[in-house]
């Protein structure tokens, strides 16, 4: 029984196994066969195909991170309405007073941001 | 008797109010409360020992501290004429120290934290003598020391007095361990810390041996002597003794309650309480008989050579207290008993009285130095009646408190049925002698003659000390006189109440005699009390003549035998055969233990040894840049490897 | 059509702990007076342990129960943040971290710890536990303009993910095998023979030790917390110290004792090690600290490892040693770091062993008061910590761990030295400078409850041991 039953998952085993191999003999193979005639361009970075301007490592304004942040926050809890919002009328009314609690917690994340000043650039 | 409870928790109160508040809102009027207290603490007693009298008994817990399985440990009281008496004593003599400290501490900046102290000692002695339990008394006795300890190092700014503090500490633990080790042993043999459990099945192990490093030994000699050796710690009992003499650095009111009247006695109670266990064992109780003598005859010959009169007087408590050690070892416990309850009287006037002419004295730079006084009976005429009625009693004189209870001792030794009862008496009458010469000594140099200190005083007059101290010292020097009437023997007419008292709890020592002295009893009783009055005698009047009449004899001993005189001065070297034995080879070993292995392991080896794990370096910043967060994790993650890999290793 | 609404009185301490701090936190820009947000959460924790004790029964279609068992973990929270709060105002303002959220955000931990203690599901375990941390790491990156803090917060935050992911881990493999993630029902299907041996069991098991252990601070999963401990203002590390802790702990009871009871010949196994490597690790460790916050650190490692016998031990009498140990702990600790911040300055951080040095001289009380801690640390009778510690060494010994016991004695005498070093210091040294001390009436309040506290548990006892006993009895059937 045991044994049999790791036998099943011999084929999963041998896929992995395969495409593993593949997947390093493509990258040896390259580098073997593959020509090697590097000039400055190709050590450039990639923007689009136009010639690069300035550093590549380049520090942003934190406030770009707070924004991206509080979209993060808020988009994700939005998600949560979807399931709700398509199951609405099996639930019931239970349902729809936990989510009433859901979007007003929200609002206090959202008051609170607002007051600390989190939407002003300046 | 619920009310028992309130006999110690009352000066708890009162010791815990005046410590909190003390400092900023009591201040001068710190006094109070603990002597009130405590003086409610003196009435409850005073009404369980009329309980007691009348047939009461009590022996409850108050509450339960740790509930496990067998053993059941409880904060308890157990009242029985022994502890009944203790409670009456201790309550009424504190009671009295604290109305005279109020006069002796008048000016002290410590006033409040001097009551509180006392208080809290009170509480402690109190809980440690009403205790049902073993713990409870191992607790009390733990606390009574470290009220000591506080207490000793009061004026802490004083070197003498830190370092005296300290030894006290230090010499006392020695004694405690034993102790620890005697209760803990009590605990794994009757599987019990109640008294009444122990002593109701002491007898099961009358004749159990155990193995100590080869060696049979009884189990009650094991029991008896580690329980001892608390005792000979407590009682300042030779080889522990040498911390007694040092702790008069303490307030005078401190050594006369805790150094002389009470924590002292500590030893002789928890002997007494014990003896169901000590009698087992003849080991054990030569060994108490032993410590007594060797102690007693030791500070005898030791106070007769010191100049310092709180010194004397405690030397002269270390004789005391060798004397009730004396009486337990020949199995006279309630003679013992009554030597302590007589001795905390005269001796606790004693100190007093010697805080009074100080008191006198403290203007002079060593106010304790009895070669500067002289003469004061004409400054101080109240102490000098008090203290003189003190120095009868210590010398046995008929009639007084001293000779019933010293002679309770001497008689009953004489006829004990252990063969060493006949040495205990020799030694018993010998120091009832050197005793008397000692205090009478301190009496004639401190009160008659001239007054010697007019240079060291710079012109102030020697003075009687104010009514609140003075008031105490006569209500004392009538204890040092009829509490010995309490226990008048047969032979003298009386009924030995005290004795009669106490028997319940200690019972009474077989009297062993000769089939053909039997008849003659009373006669042999009244001559050895003859004898020892004789001694008494003749040592008050040795010290008279040397003292009063012939001044010039005193330098008789020093030139004729300059070698023994150092020797006894010098407190036969205990402290200098310590300090070599012990205390240098301590210090010697344990600084190479902390610069070999503490510094050279512990510090190079761990701290060095793991660097970046524990020790505390450079700025922080840098640790993170480093990578160490990394390492953590790395570390974390090992940790869970091994604790998978212990899935398949179990 | 509100009576078809279930009951949500079982949560109902939650609830308000949740809405007052999202006022306090929104109210903090129009409140000038910020002691005001300390009155405010002192009066809401003392209301919803009211609450905890008068309300029961199970909500969430059964995922939480307030049953006996969370209610003696909940009493711990709620005196946890009572006493963090009397800490809070006068150390707080000087190190200038005074405000509104800093108090929300200790009640949303708490918050977190309650459905920790709670929880008969273990998601919703694994919800309350991120609720708590997620907290406790914004609090300790408060003081943002310290390098330390911000390193301390940073370290705990990437680590405690680190741990997360192996609760998740541990959570689904024992999904998968049961099919449930109700505690109940886990409880029933793992039995001998069976599923209490299958190694994918004994895997979860091992992985919830890990994941725990971190929470808990159990070597080697400790890394965090010295960095964490000394960079955190110190009013947060005392909640630290206690809360996060318990919350472990309760945890542990919650999955080991009531879920997994049947496989603990196994778990016991992983255990062990870790509690032994622990003690002794901490203690030794200890030993060479000079920072007091690093030494409580270390400290507060080997009390993990003490209190974690209680549930080697796998019994109700184990159960209930540990509950008391973390019940004890609570005082003797939060006391210890609020002597802490008394000596904290603007310009001075006080938290150098050194600074102990003569402190008997210059400020007797303080130092009596610490030396009352630092006995029961030890775990001198008759203080709190003697008893916490007698009880776990027995529950452990009656386990039949006789080594066990003997180490934790040895390592226990170790872990004296470094207490009795700071004593030293503080009562045989002559005082080098004249320490400021910053006593508000909070913490002299909070002061006086740790030391009653811990003399009173360390005398009398009785009532919360047989209270602990009462609490966990339903957890083992």
């Amino acid at each position: 029984m045991e044994i049999s039953l790791s036998l099943k998952y011999i084929p999963i085993l041998i896929t992995a196994l395969i495409v593993f191999v593949i997947g390093l003999a493509m990258v040896i193979i390259n580098q073997v066969l593959g020509p090697k005639r590097p000039y400055s361009e190709k050590y450039l970075a990639y923007e689009c195909g136009l010639p690069p301007t300035g550093e590549t490592r380049h520090r942003f304004d934190i406030k770009f991170y707070a924004i991206a942040i509080l979209f993060a926050v808020f988009d994700v809890e939005a998600v949560f309405l979807y399931p709700w919002a398509i199951t609405f009328d099996q639930i019931g009314f239970f349902a729809y007073i936990e989510m009433v609690v859901f979007i007003a917690l929200l609002l206090v994340a959202y008051f609170y941001a607002w007051i600390r000043g989190g939407f002003q650039w300046d | 008797m619920e009310y028992v409870i309130w006999i110690p928790f009352l000066p708890l109160i009162a010791a815990t109010i005046t410590l909190i508040f003390g400092k900023w809102y009591i201040r001068k009027q710190a006094h109070w409360l603990p002597c009130i207290a405590v003086f409610g603490s003196f009435l409850l007693s005073f009404k369980a020992l009329l309980d007691v009298i009348g047939g009461a008994r009590a022996n409850f817990d108050l509450y339960s501290w740790v509930i496990a399985d067998t053993f059941h440990a409880a904060v308890g009281f157990q009242i029985d004429p022994l502890s009944v008496l203790m409670l009456a004593m201790v309550s009424f003599l504190s009671f009295l120290i604290h109305v005279y400290s109020i006069g002796y501490m008048e000016d002290d900046p410590g006033y409040y934290r001097f009551f509180a102290y006392i208080s809290l000692f009170t509480f402690s002695m109190l809980m440690l003598v009403s205790a049902n339990n073993f713990l409870q008394l191992f607790f009390g006795w733990e606390a009574v020391g470290l009220c000591s300890y506080l207490l000793i190092g009061f004026w802490y700014q004083k070197k003498s007095a830190a370092d005296a503090a300290k030894k006290a500490f230090i010499v006392n633990r020695f004694g405690d361990f034993g102790f620890a080790l005697g209760v803990f042993l009590v605990f794994l043999t009757f599987g019990s810390i109640y008294y009444e459990d122990v002593f109701a099945r002491v007898h099961e192990i009358a004749h159990t041996t155990v193995n100590v490093l080869g060696v049979e030994v009884l189990l009650a000699t094991l029991i008896a002597v580690l329980l001892f050796c608390g005792a000979m710690g407590k009682s300042a009992q030779f080889p522990l003794h040498v911390w007694l003499p040092d702790a008069m650095e303490g307030p005078t009111p401190v050594s006369a309650l805790i150094h002389a009247a009470t924590m002292v006695t500590a030893g002789v109670f928890m002997v007494c309480r014990c003896h169901e266990i000590f009698e087992l064992s003849h080991v054990a109780m030569a060994i108490v008989a032993a410590a007594g003598m060797i102690t007693c005859f030791m500070a005898a010959t030791i106070a007769p050579t010191q100049f310092d009169i709180k010194r004397v007087i405690a030397y002269s408590t270390l004789s005391q207290l060798g004397y009730m050690f004396m009486a337990c070892g020949v199995g006279a416990f309630a003679a013992g008993m009554f030597h302590l309850f007589t001795h905390a009287f005269f001796k606790a006037l004693l100190f007093l009285g010697a805080g009074s002419v100080m008191h006198a004295m403290h203007h002079a730079p060593d106010p304790t130095d009895m070669r500067y006084m002289g003469g004061l009976r004409k400054y101080m005429p109240i102490t000098f009646a008090t203290f003189l009625i003190a120095s009868l009693s210590i010398s046995g004189i008929p009639g007084l408190a001293g000779f019933f209870s010293k002679d309770e001792i001497l008689w009953l030794s004489f006829v004990s049925e252990y063969p060493w009862g006949k040495l205990v008496w020799f030694v018993g009458t010998v120091v009832a002698g050197l005793t008397a010469f000692y205090s009478f000594r301190v009496v004639f140099m401190t009160f008659f003659g001239e007054f010697r200190g007019k240079e060291v005083l710079h012109g102030h007059e020697p003075h009687e000390s104010p009514s609140v101290m003075t008031i105490p010292l006569m209500i004392l020097a009538v204890g040092a006189v009829v509490t010995g009437w309490l226990g008048v023997p047969h032979v003298l007419g009386g009924h030995n109440h005290f004795a009669k008292f106490l028997e319940p709890v200690l019972g009474h020592p077989h009297i062993n005699l000769p089939y053909w002295l039997y008849g003659k009893k009373e006669w042999i009783e009244l001559f050895l009390m003859a004898i020892s009055v004789g001694v008494g005698v003749l040592g008050i009047a040795v010290a008279y003549v040397v003292y009063v009449k012939k001044p010039e004899l005193q330098r008789l001993i020093p030139e004729r035998y300059p070698a023994l005189y150092r020797y006894l001065y010098n407190k036969w070297y205990w402290d200098e055969i310590y300090d070599a034995t012990i205390v240098k080879p301590t210090f010697f070993t344990a600084r190479s233990i902390v610069q070999g292995v503490v510094d050279s392991i512990l510090i190079e080896g761990v701290v060095n040894g793991l660097p970046d794990l524990i020790r505390r370096g450079g700025e922080s910043l840098r640790r993170l840049q480093n990578g160490v967060v990394q390492t953590y994790a790395l570390i974390m993650a090992t940790g869970a490897a091994v604790v998978l890999l212990l899935v398949y290793f179990f | 059509m509100w009576s078809s609404l279930p009951s949500f009185v079982a949560v109902y301490p939650e609830i308000l702990l949740v809405v007052v701090a999202s006022i306090m936190a929104l109210a903090d820009r129009w409140v000038k007076l910020k002691d005001v947000f300390a009155w405010i959460t002192i009066a809401t924790s003392v209301i919803a342990l009211i609450m905890v004790f008068a309300v029961e029964g199970a909500v969430f279609g059964n995922s939480y129960a307030a049953d006996t068992y969370g209610l003696f973990f909940k009493m711990i929270f709620l005196l946890a943040l009572i006493m963090v709060t009397l800490v809070s105002p006068g150390y707080n303002r000087m190190v200038g971290i005074h405000f509104g959220e800093y108090y929300a955000l200790l009640m949303f931990a708490v918050t977190g710890m309650m459905l920790m203690a709670s929880s008969k599901d273990l998601i919703l375990l694994f919800l309350g536990l991120e609720l708590m941390s997620l907290s406790v790491y914004v609090l300790a990156a408060l003081l943002y303009s310290d390098l330390r803090s911000l390193e301390g917060a940073m370290k705990y935050f990437l680590l405690g993910a680190f741990s997360s992911a192996f609760l998740l881990l541990a959570i689904t493999f024992l999904y998968g095998l049961t099919g449930t993630t109700y505690i109940d029902v886990i409880a029933k299907k793992v039995f001998y023979p069976g599923l209490a041996d299958n190694t994918a069991l004994l895997l979860s098991a091992a992985l919830f030790v890990v994941a725990f252990g971190f929470k808990v601070a159990l070597v080697p999963f400790h890394m965090w917390s010295p960095d964490a401990y000394e960079g955190a203002p110190t009013s947060v590390t005392a909640f630290m110290a206690v809360g996060p802790k318990a919350a472990g702990f309760a945890a542990m009871g919650r999955v080991f004792i009531e879920a997994l009871y049947n496989a603990r010949v196994d778990w016991v196994e992983y255990l062990i090690p870790l509690a032994l490597v622990t003690m002794f690790v901490g203690a030794i460790l200890a030993v060479v600290q000079t920072n007091i916050k690093r030494l409580l650190a270390y400290s507060s490692i080997t009390h993990a490892g003490y209190a974690v016998l209680g549930i080697i031990a796998a019994s109700r009498e184990g159960m209930a040693a540990t509950m008391l140990y973390l019940f004890l702990y609570l005082f003797m600790t939060i006391g210890a770091f609020s002597v802490v911040t008394l000596f904290r300055q603007k310009d001075f951080l006080g938290e150098e062993i050194t600074d102990y040095q003569g402190l008997s001289k210059t400020h007797p009380w303080v130092a009596l008061v610490m030396l009352i801690f630092l006995f029961s640390l030890v775990g001198i009778p008759p203080t709190a910590g003697f008893i916490g510690k007698f009880f776990v060494f027995k529950a452990a010994y009656e386990a039949g761990h006789h080594l066990l016991v003997i180490g934790a004695v040895l390592a226990s005498a170790i872990a004296a030295y470094p207490y009795l070093r700071i004593v030293m210091l503080m009562y045989m040294k002559e005082p080098e400078k004249d320490l400021a001390v910053n006593v508000t009436p909070y913490v002299f309040a909070g002061l006086i409850i740790s030391v009653v506290g811990v003399l009173i548990l360390g005398v009398y006892p009785e009532p919360v041991i047989n209270f602990a006993r009462t609490c966990c009895a339903g957890l083992i059937p």
